[in-house]
């Protein structure tokens, strides 16, 4: 790659020029387009925080992976345009005997352990200041939200094949329905009963493994009054696939009076549930 | 060292039908696993009867205990029909046994344990391919059921096991897809030496991983099983007695692959030709070295995880059951510590064989090659500290999510060395457009779309929104299929004709390649946005809006599929029917597998080699690669 200048045919294009000229276009035109014509379009919006911090990275990650799809891209398309054998040629040619050079291996090396260690760093931040960006973060979230304290608990329980939500600041009722109050931070703790399910509502950029015996939190807080769907995504058994259900986000007046009439409807069976607890041990069985 | 005047009078006559038939082999063994069968599921039954259970009421048909003992006695039933005992056996009893097995010319050796590593490669690339059909039939399968948005071809249970099935088989046969056939065949005659240096255990380990692929089959039978590949607890505690056969497979996979791994391991270590310095030594030789160390390492942990899974339905352990201090996640560590280097088993050969196909195509020396030995240790090593990014939604310790995204994202380090050292080839290259060229060249292309979308995957945030998606499932098939299945087919072009002694038919061969590489890219490409649309791995029915989509990537599917049907009916057209004479070096490779004659003898070399120089010694002609000796010199100048 580095050949002395009078090894180099008069004849011989630039080779190296040429392609960091091809790649650098390429790239000037792919990375606008990745952020403003894909970038809006990819998901999953903007409704909660969650989804805001998703999406702006996975729009930086886009157009950050695009230097490097055209250097891969462009590289494979210029090599194969340009250092083809002659295939009328009936002697096998060889090309020149080159077997390395440290200082393009040193610079690779180095390159890439910037832009790792960058994104390590940017996924570390991004992570801590947006409160765990809507992951299941155990029972002892490492990135809270400031307002934590006065967050609205919400229990998910999944067990095979539906979820059930316990609402453990209004006595802890247990509805099959979930309703949110929008602009209020919600405090998602994740259970199962049986077996492992993951609690997915994409709209609200909220996903936590359900694990028997465990608490997982996550936190979200929503911009907008709408629906949103949640759906189960680890595998957990026959009817996997249609462990779904819609959400609702209504305004913190109309909440007040759903979870008023909700605990007054369910009070007789609220009195026979097991009392709320973080993790329920209910007995295994066999029901394949 | 092997003593270079082994006597080489290994053409044996072959017995007269009748006294192979009644000699050690496959139909005796089927006899013996048969009987192994029905004694162990008696015991177990026995057992089960004598030991109320809680979950199981005793003697009905999904009684564990007789299931799994019935599978175990099988096991040895099989392996015993096989002859491989006699060894151990004669041992002990102070007799000399043989020293070479099944190495007589004929078809009757393809039939048993045979000691000779190119007889074994055949029958592991004979086992391994059927199974990838039979796993490529199921996801034909999947993808008839997904071109409707609700459940409506199979139940929702079959559905599931196709899933499964789909899954583990392909998985397990995959990891065994390279080393097997490929690291075989290639490994013994690249560093110039007769054979393995556990010719027995290598026969071994084909046979149970053929085993394997049946008694995985036979979880059909059972009912099915409802947990994919990852067999998550406690639905494996939970789930009906198609799981056992799961359990089984894995674990007789688990033990070949350790097995394969000691076995190459020992035999680049001590039989390597004089002059064989690790500096030329083949990077495919080093890829299975690092392959080996990952399945040796990694494939025990495994073992122990099924194990773990065996005793909690069999004999009512809880390691599993959060209720009786247990715990779910167990499973989750063990497995994926297993789990992700298990992707690089599937990763690494596809390296070793791209980098070992480019230089002779590119008519140069392997660009870089010290820097591609240290990535592929790089990918190695740091492959045992990523495991908790399959984790990061399930409620670990969050202080772990940062490092683990650290780690993650430091992979793709040696993982670039890769490209580099392909690219550095590339560079100046006088690059001839062959077909396991053409495969070589695609395995960048998918290679990258599947490492850039793992970037997505293993930033936190952005997980949150693909983890357990379609999302997940089109970048693990980018870096798998594009990647080492590609590999692999280049590999299967490139080698096939040394092996079988017929070249392939290049027209057809041209043909699968451009089918293979648009159709895969157009199944599999549209499924990242599936995933990021909100559709989760391994359901039968989905949102609606995504049904145009799901239709347009069956389609592309049962092209990609009909491509595979192309490559099976070259194989047939060219190795059954026409049969025409490879020539001894059809791709001027200065590699020392191309220098010896077509077909290869028993023994591979007359002499032990002594080699001269790393074999990408491309423009230089006078670079000295291998000196067979004097009597080898003397053959090849009468050959010219």
């Amino acid at each position: 790659m580095s050949a002395a200048p009078e090894t180099v045919r008069r004849d011989e294009p630039h080779h190296g020029r040429n392609f960091a000229i091809i790649w650098a276009i390429a790239t000037a035109i792919m990375v606008p387009i990745s952020i403003w014509v894909v970038g809006p379009h990819i998901p999953p919006g903007s409704l909660t925080d969650d989804t805001r911090a998703q999406h702006a990275l996975d729009v930086a990650l886009t157009a950050l992976s695009m230097p490097v799809l055209m250097l891969v891209w462009v590289y494979l398309a210029y090599a194969v345009i340009n250092f083809r054998s002659d295939p009328a040629s009936e002697t096998i040619a060889d090309g020149p005997p080159i077997r390395g050079n440290s200082r393009i291996q040193a610079t690779w090396l180095i390159v890439s352990a910037v832009v790792v260690i960058g994104l390590a760093a940017y996924g570390t931040v991004d992570l801590l200041t947006e409160n765990g960006a809507g992951g299941g973060q155990g029972s002892n979230p490492l990135a809270k939200p400031s307002n934590a304290k006065s967050a609205l608990q919400v229990q998910v329980i999944g067990q095979q094949w539906l979820w059930t939500f316990r609402y453990p600041g209004y006595g802890g009722v247990e509805t099959a329905q979930l309703v949110l109050p929008v602009n209020r931070e919600i405090e998602f703790h994740v259970t199962s009963l049986d077996v492992v399910h993951s609690f997915w509502a994409i709209e609200l950029g909220v996903k936590a493994d359900a694990v028997p015996g465990a608490d997982n939190i996550a936190y979200v807080r929503i911009f907008r009054k709408g629906s949103f769907q949640v759906r189960c995504d680890e595998l957990c058994g026959l009817w996997h696939g249609h462990m779904n259900t819609t959400g609702h986000i209504v305004s913190g007046a109309k909440f007040d009076s759903w979870i008023h009439a909700t605990v007054t409807k369910y009070a007789a069976v609220t009195k026979t549930l097991p009392n709320y607890s973080l993790t329920y041990y209910p007995t295994p069985t066999r029901n394949g | 060292m092997e003593a270079a005047d082994l006597p080489l009078s290994t053409h044996r006559t072959a017995h007269p039908a009748w006294r192979e038939l009644l000699s050690f082999n496959v139909i005796w063994a089927v006899v013996f696993a048969i009987v192994g069968y029905i004694v162990g599921h008696a015991l177990g039954n026995t057992i089960a009867q004598h030991s109320p259970s809680q979950l199981n009421p005793g003697g009905s048909d999904q009684e564990d205990i007789a299931i799994l003992l019935g599978m175990f006695g099988s096991i040895v039933g099989w392996i015993g029909g096989l002859g491989f005992f006699n060894y151990p056996l004669k041992r002990i009893a102070g007799r000399a046994p043989s020293l070479h097995e099944g190495e007589e010319q004929g078809m009757w050796r393809y039939f048993k344990l045979c000691t000779d590593h190119k007889v074994v490669a055949m029958q592991y690339l004979v086992g391994t391919l059927f199974f990838f059909f039979v796993a490529g039939l199921n996801a034909m399968f999947i993808r008839t059921e997904l071109t409707s948005s609700n459940a409506t071809l199979f139940p929702a249970g079959n559905y599931l096991s196709l899933v499964g099935l789909h899954g583990t088989m392909m998985l397990t046969m995959m990891s065994a897809g390279v080393i097997g056939p490929l690291g075989n065949w290639l490994v013994p005659i690249m560093i110039g030496a007769r054979r393995m240096a556990f010719p027995r255990i290598e026969s071994l380990t084909m046979w149970i991983t053929v085993l394997a692929g049946f008694v995985l089959l036979s979880a059909t039978l059972l009912g099915g099983f409802p947990t994919g590949w990852t067999g998550y607890a406690p639905l494996a505690d939970q789930a009906r007695a198609g799981i056992d056969a799961y359990l089984v497979s894995f674990l007789l996979i688990g033990i070949a692959l350790a097995l394969v791994g000691v076995n190459i391991l020992v035999t680049v270590v001590t039989l390597r030709a004089p002059g064989m310095t690790w500096n030329r030594l083949p990077i495919f030789v080093w890829a299975m070295v690092t392959t080996s160390i990952l399945a040796v390492l990694a494939a025990p942990v495994l073992a122990a995880a099924l194990y773990m899974v065996m005793s909690d339905r069999s004999i009512e352990t809880t390691f599993f059951i959060s209720a009786s201090g247990g715990s779910p996640f167990l499973w989750d560590e063990l497995f994926w510590f297993f789990g992700h280097p298990e992707v690089y088993i599937l990763a690494l050969p596809g390296f070793g064989i791209v980098l070992e196909i480019l230089p002779v195509f590119a008519r140069k020396p392997l660009w870089g090659y010290r820097l591609a030995v240290a990535g592929m240790f790089g990918v190695a090593l740091m492959s045992f500290m990523v495991w908790q990014h399959h984790l990061f939604m399930s409620g670990i310790n969050a202080n772990l999510r940062p490092f683990y995204m650290f780690t993650t994202e430091l992979i793709s380090i040696p993982t670039g060395v890769i490209f580099l050292n392909g690219f550095g080839t590339l560079w100046k290259a006088k690059i001839r457009f062959t077909v396991p060229m053409l495969f070589c060249l695609a395995f960048f292309f998918n290679f990258l779309i599947g490492g850039l979308s793992g970037v997505f995957l293993s930033d936190v945030t952005s997980d949150v929104v693909t983890h357990g998606s379609f999302f997940v499932m089109a970048h693990f098939h980018y870096t798998i299929m594009g990647g080492l299945v590609f590999a692999l087919m280049g590999g299967i072009y490139y080698w096939l004709p040394k092996m079988t002694g017929y070249p392939l038919n290049q027209t057809l061969a041209k043909l699968h390649f451009w089918m293979m590489f648009i159709f895969f890219n157009l199944t599999f490409f549209p499924l990242f946005a599936a995933g990021m649309l909100g559709m989760p791995r391994r359901v039968s029915s989905y949102n609606a809006s995504l049904h145009t989509l799901n239709v347009f990537v069956s389609i592309m599917a049962f092209c990609l599929g009909l491509s595979m049907l192309i490559f099976l009916g070259n194989l047939v057209w060219s190795l059954v029917l026409k049969r025409e004479r490879a020539s001894d070096n059809p791709w001027h490779s200065k590699s020392l597998e191309w220098q010896i004659p077509t077909p290869v003898p028993v023994y591979n070399f007359e002499h032990i080699p002594t080699i001269t120089g790393d074999p990408y010694g491309y423009g230089l002609p006078e670079a000295p690669v291998v000196d067979f000796g004097r009597r080898g010199a003397v053959a090849a100048e009468a050959g010219a």
